[in-house]
């Protein structure tokens, strides 16, 4: 399976990734003591690991090679997904769907307050990875400035609590709602632009919210942020820290099922079609009849509504915000999410999610390293993966040949 | 039913039509027949008001609609099948079908009217659950036609139906045009390269060169034209 020139090819490749890595993973340079470290050990594990890395993606290739010849020749059938499988099959979903309902149903109850506290970072991830998937998996739009719309709903909790004391039920849906405007407000100029101009704008919107909240002193409180956000109250109750983030912790359970239960009505809606179909070809969309601005607007001003009202979620969580909690890096992460999980794909959204926010957490040990895990896992997805963990599967029309109506005419 | 009223259309600063007038009446086949680059398309889409014409006027019986924007055009019952038949290549047949039928609440009627385009084409048919982009060439355009009959338009819009296609396919695709029209009332603009067979088939016909109307008349007079010959027909 392997010959002589591959191991060859491999040798060349980890010789090539000694030598871009070289200044980094070797040479350590100490300016207080003015010596430099030599590591020479590192040098080898690269060397090594690329080159197990470059067999391993041979192997493979040439194994699916081989099965899709086999595939051809009609000796073996055509392997189901198991990520297709594992959602089409009720002996299978049902289960899982089971234990993993009631396994974060008892989560708090088991585990530390430490612990909880971080899947409710990680359900917001989940709710923003499924606001974003409305923009950029389902209607096609590149947004990179999506923080920008959880900004303004963490903010509006933060100015509209501090001003007017207003409580944290009473600013979840005008949080939407401000985002949504904010959407709209973007999405009419800029939905003239198709493809990287559009990221480019939305970009460049996302930075504009972030500079606005760090410079405009008298509005914001600048840098400093704004703190003593109160946290959601339960029925006029007193909650200690620890039962505050459980009941959070519920919340969020809700707030996932119901961003669900909407997104997967729309998806199969009509305005859902109207998506999809203007993903595919906008010409052919003109022609049938669909509002192209209208229909964009909607799916900005819709994914922007779940980002307004997690940030209001968020400025609640942390009792504090500040425009550091709003860079890029928010974006970029949760664009991840939408495109690890599979575009469109809902489930896929969840685990992407899960994964992304969880692993930094529980390998705090190798936290110099997250960004290069995020990088590297990222481009071993785009080369075994592309469609993405759990790509999406679109209902399709199925007609019994029983109900078929009967062809009458002439 | 159609009246374009001296139609100027510009992409930027170049003019692409010089004072277009022509008239549609309804029941009609009418073709537009010119060269390459001679703004038949743009005519069509400055009726569907894709890229709006920047003088002149185009009238619906009797109503002006140059100024609306293009659903609202579909929506008075003027559906357009673009050149390249632009049909959706992930989404399944029935799927595309459906799109066609985006701006309709009569759900009936609709599956009523699935039910004759499925006669109409029945390799639509047996395809129904297979991507668009699956289809052959021949099969695209049919799709692409049944799914502008989807939107039950009054007038039709043809651009270049016989694009890229075998000719026992273009004849087939002709037949079906002349059916549709004869069976629905359906009104049919056809923009053609094909001069000799959209002449065949049209009620009247009107020659485009660079963007000016140069001729128009009964499309069996424009058959026998010499220069008409001379010029598309190659005789």
């Amino acid at each position: 399976m392997i010959s002589f020139k591959d191991i060859q090819k491999g040798l060349l490749v980890s010789l090539w990734f000694v030598f871009l890595t070289f200044p980094l993973m070797v040479i350590k340079v100490n300016p207080i003591e003015r010596v430099i470290t030599w590591r020479w050990q590192n040098m080898g594990w690269v060397a090594l690991g690329s080159f197990c890395y470059y067999l391993a993606t041979k192997i493979y290739k040439a194994r699916k090679l081989a099965r899709q010849q086999q595939i051809k020749l009609g000796l073996i059938k055509e392997r189901v997904d198991w990520g297709q499988r594992l959602l089409s099959e009720r002996k299978i979903y049902l289960p899982v769907l089971i234990v993993v309902g009631l396994g974060f149903l008892i989560f708090p109850l088991v585990l530390s307050t430490y612990q909880t506290n971080i899947m409710v970072t990680a359900l917001m991830y989940v709710v923003l990875g499924l606001g974003l998937n409305i923009v950029v998996g389902v209607a096609g739009l590149l947004d990179l400035g999506y923080v920008a719309f959880y900004a303004v709903g963490a903010y509006s909790y933060a100015l509209l609590n501090m001003h007017y004391g207003l409580g944290f039920w009473t600013v979840l849906p005008i949080g939407g709602l401000l985002a949504a405007s904010f959407g709209i407000l973007l999405g009419f100029p800029v939905l003239r632009l198709r493809g990287d101009y559009l990221a480019i704008v939305t970009l460049g919107f996302g930075e504009i919210i972030r500079l606005i909240l760090e410079n405009w002193n008298s509005f914001s409180h600048g840098p400093s942020g704004i703190s003593n956000i109160p946290r959601p109250g339960f029925l006029g109750l007193h909650l200690s820290l620890g039962h505050s983030i459980t009941y959070m912790y519920y919340l969020m359970i809700l707030m996932v099922l119901f961003t669900i239960f909407v997104v997967n009505r729309l998806q199969n809606s009509r305005i859902g079609r109207a998506w999809f179909a203007l993903r595919e070809d906008e010409i052919a969309c003109q022609a049938m009849g669909i509002d192209k601005t209208r229909t964009k607007l909607t799916a900005f001003a819709l994914g922007a509504t779940w980002a307004g009202m997690v940030g209001v979620i968020f400025a609640a969580k942390t009792t504090f915000v500040n425009p550091a909690s709003f860079t890029f890096l928010e974006s970029a992460i949760i664009l991840c999410i939408v495109v690890l999980g599979g575009m469109g794909s809902i489930i896929g959204v969840i685990v992407a999610a899960l994964i992304l926010i969880l692993m930094p957490e529980y390998l705090r040990a190798f936290s110099d390293y997250r960004m290069l895990v995020f990088g590297a896992v990222l481009v071993i997805m785009m080369v075994f993966r592309p469609q993405g963990i759990i790509a999406n599967v679109r209902r399709t029309y199925k007609i019994p040949d029983a109900i078929k109506p009967k062809l009458s005419r002439k | 039913m159609l009246e374009l009223k001296n139609i100027c259309t510009y992409y930027g600063n170049i003019q692409a039509l010089h004072d277009i007038s022509l008239k549609i009446e309804e029941g009609d086949i009418i073709t537009l027949i010119g060269a390459n680059g001679a703004g038949k398309s743009t005519t069509l889409m400055s009726i569907s008001g894709i890229i709006p014409p920047r003088t002149g006027e185009i009238l619906f019986k009797g109503q002006p609609i140059h100024n609306l924007s293009p659903d609202k055009i579909v929506a008075l019952g003027i559906c357009q099948v673009p050149e390249g038949r632009h049909i959706f290549p992930d989404l399944t047949v029935a799927e595309n079908l459906d799109m066609g039928a985006f701006l309709r609440k009569d759900k009936e009627q609709t599956t009523k009217d699935l039910d004759y385009i499925y006669d109409l084409f029945p390799i639509l048919k047996d395809r129904r659950n297979q991507p668009g982009g699956n289809l052959s060439g021949g099969e695209q355009q049919m799709l692409a036609i049944s799914r502008a009959l989807m939107a039950k338009p009054q007038l039709l819009l043809l651009d270049e139906p016989s694009m890229g296609l075998a000719p026992l396919v273009t004849r087939q695709i002709f037949d079906i045009i002349k059916k549709i029209n004869r069976e629905h009332n359906t009104t049919i603009f056809l923009v053609e390269q094909n001069a000799n067979l959209a002449l065949k088939v049209a009620d009247r016909g009107y020659v485009l060169e660079t963007g000016r109307i140069t001729l128009h008349d009964k499309a069996s007079t424009l058959l026998a034209d010499e220069d008409v010959q001379k010029a598309y027909l190659g005789i």
